[in-house]
């Protein structure tokens, strides 16, 4: 199993995620992939143990996380998880996602708001993600409660898929994937999880940005939809 | 009249030299030396152009020109957007296989003191 951390300019928190995941999963091969950061990510996710790939310039989580699968694919790993490098996720949590892989499922989210945890939004974001749940929730046929979670566990056959085409456009890495994978057959699953407040970094609520948020995610969505 | 022949034969004149130094591949510069052919055509007979705008049902030539002008233009700007779009997802491709090459040659030779002195240099500036 390969855990794949997408870091961009996470200098501060990168080393504490690798080693917190080598910790807690000790048999996993860590894979950060350098998101053409120009601070020393690279070098302390070197230090802490992980495997680090390095791109020459940004490309956003969706171009690292494509990177991440080709990875997995020609290093022959069978599942895929997902960590964010600002350390908001718990990797105690990913056992309970690699069930639900080992139980037949093909992707599975750590989902907040699904009982565990607290976590809160508002205003525009909040109906956004309601918005994005309601749709993506009856294309999967179950119920998905955080479709923009960052945390999630790959199957071998979505790996393949996903490392020939991921999409790397804003939100592509979370709405769009769902959309792919439910639309392709594959099965779909959430597990409730608890996240942190992140260690470094500010989470963004402003009105206007979540505004613009609300519409990108929608026209995200609907391309999503109409896309072969 | 005079104008627009001069103008046509700069777009042409440009094209041509440009296709020279070899800084345009052919498939744009058919569609640019058209355009500037057409140009110095219109130019020549401006007469003619009333006759098919009458033929095809446009009040004047002008309008003609003008709308055509408009379609032309706004499906240039819309295959462009097509390159773009293709020419990102190439770069992105390769900056993929770059970073995968690197780890590979970074396991290969991991005491090799150019990649130690890379690892710590900004993203851009690689070469060393």
């Amino acid at each position: 199993m390969l855990v794949v951390v997408p870091a961009w300019n996470e200098e501060e928190s990168i080393a504490g995620v690798v080693h917190e995941v080598r910790r807690t999963l000790p048999d996993v091969d860590v894979l950060v992939v350098d998101d053409g950061s120009t601070d020393q990510t690279a070098v302390r996710a070197g230090e802490a143990g992980a495997l680090v790939a390095r791109l020459p310039y940004n490309l956003g989580v969706g171009g690292a996380m494509r990177l991440g699968f080709r990875y997995a694919v020609e290093g022959g790993y069978d599942t895929v998880v997902q960590i964010d490098a600002d350390g908001q996720h718990d990797p105690a949590f990913v056992p309970q996602l690699l069930d639900r892989i080992a139980a037949g499922a093909d992707l599975v989210i750590g989902a907040r708001f699904a009982g565990v945890g607290e976590y809160r939004t508002r205003g525009p974001r909040r109906w956004a993600m309601a918005v994005l749940s309601k749709v993506l929730s009856h294309l999967a046929g179950t119920r998905l409660t955080d479709t923009t979670s960052g945390m999630r566990a790959t199957s071998r056959p979505l790996v393949e898929l996903f490392a020939r085409h991921y999409p790397v456009e804003y939100l592509g890495d979370t709405v769009e994937t769902l959309a792919m994978a439910a639309r392709r057959g594959f099965r779909i699953e959430q597990v409730p999880v608890a996240m942190r407040v992140r260690t470094t970094g500010k989470p963004s609520h402003a009105f206007g940005m979540a505004t613009i948020y609300l519409v990108r995610a929608l026209v995200v969505l609907v391309l999503a939809l109409i896309r072969r | 009249m005079v104008t627009t022949v001069l103008f046509g034969v700069l777009i042409l004149g440009v094209i041509l030299e440009l296709l020279r130094r070899r800084r345009l591949r052919e498939k744009y510069a058919a569609l640019w030396l058209f355009t500037g052919c057409f140009v110095i055509v219109m130019a020549l007979f401006p007469g003619g152009l009333d006759g098919v705008a009458g033929y095809v049902g446009v009040a004047s030539g002008a309008s003609l020109v003008l709308f055509l002008a408009v379609v032309f233009l706004l499906v240039i700007a819309m295959h462009l957007s097509w390159e773009v779009s293709e020419l990102e997802e190439e770069t992105r491709s390769i900056s993929e296989e770059i970073a995968l090459l690197r780890m590979e040659l970074e396991r290969l030779l991991p005491a090799s003191p150019a990649l130690q002195e890379g690892r710590r240099d900004e993203p851009t500036d690689s070469t060393s």
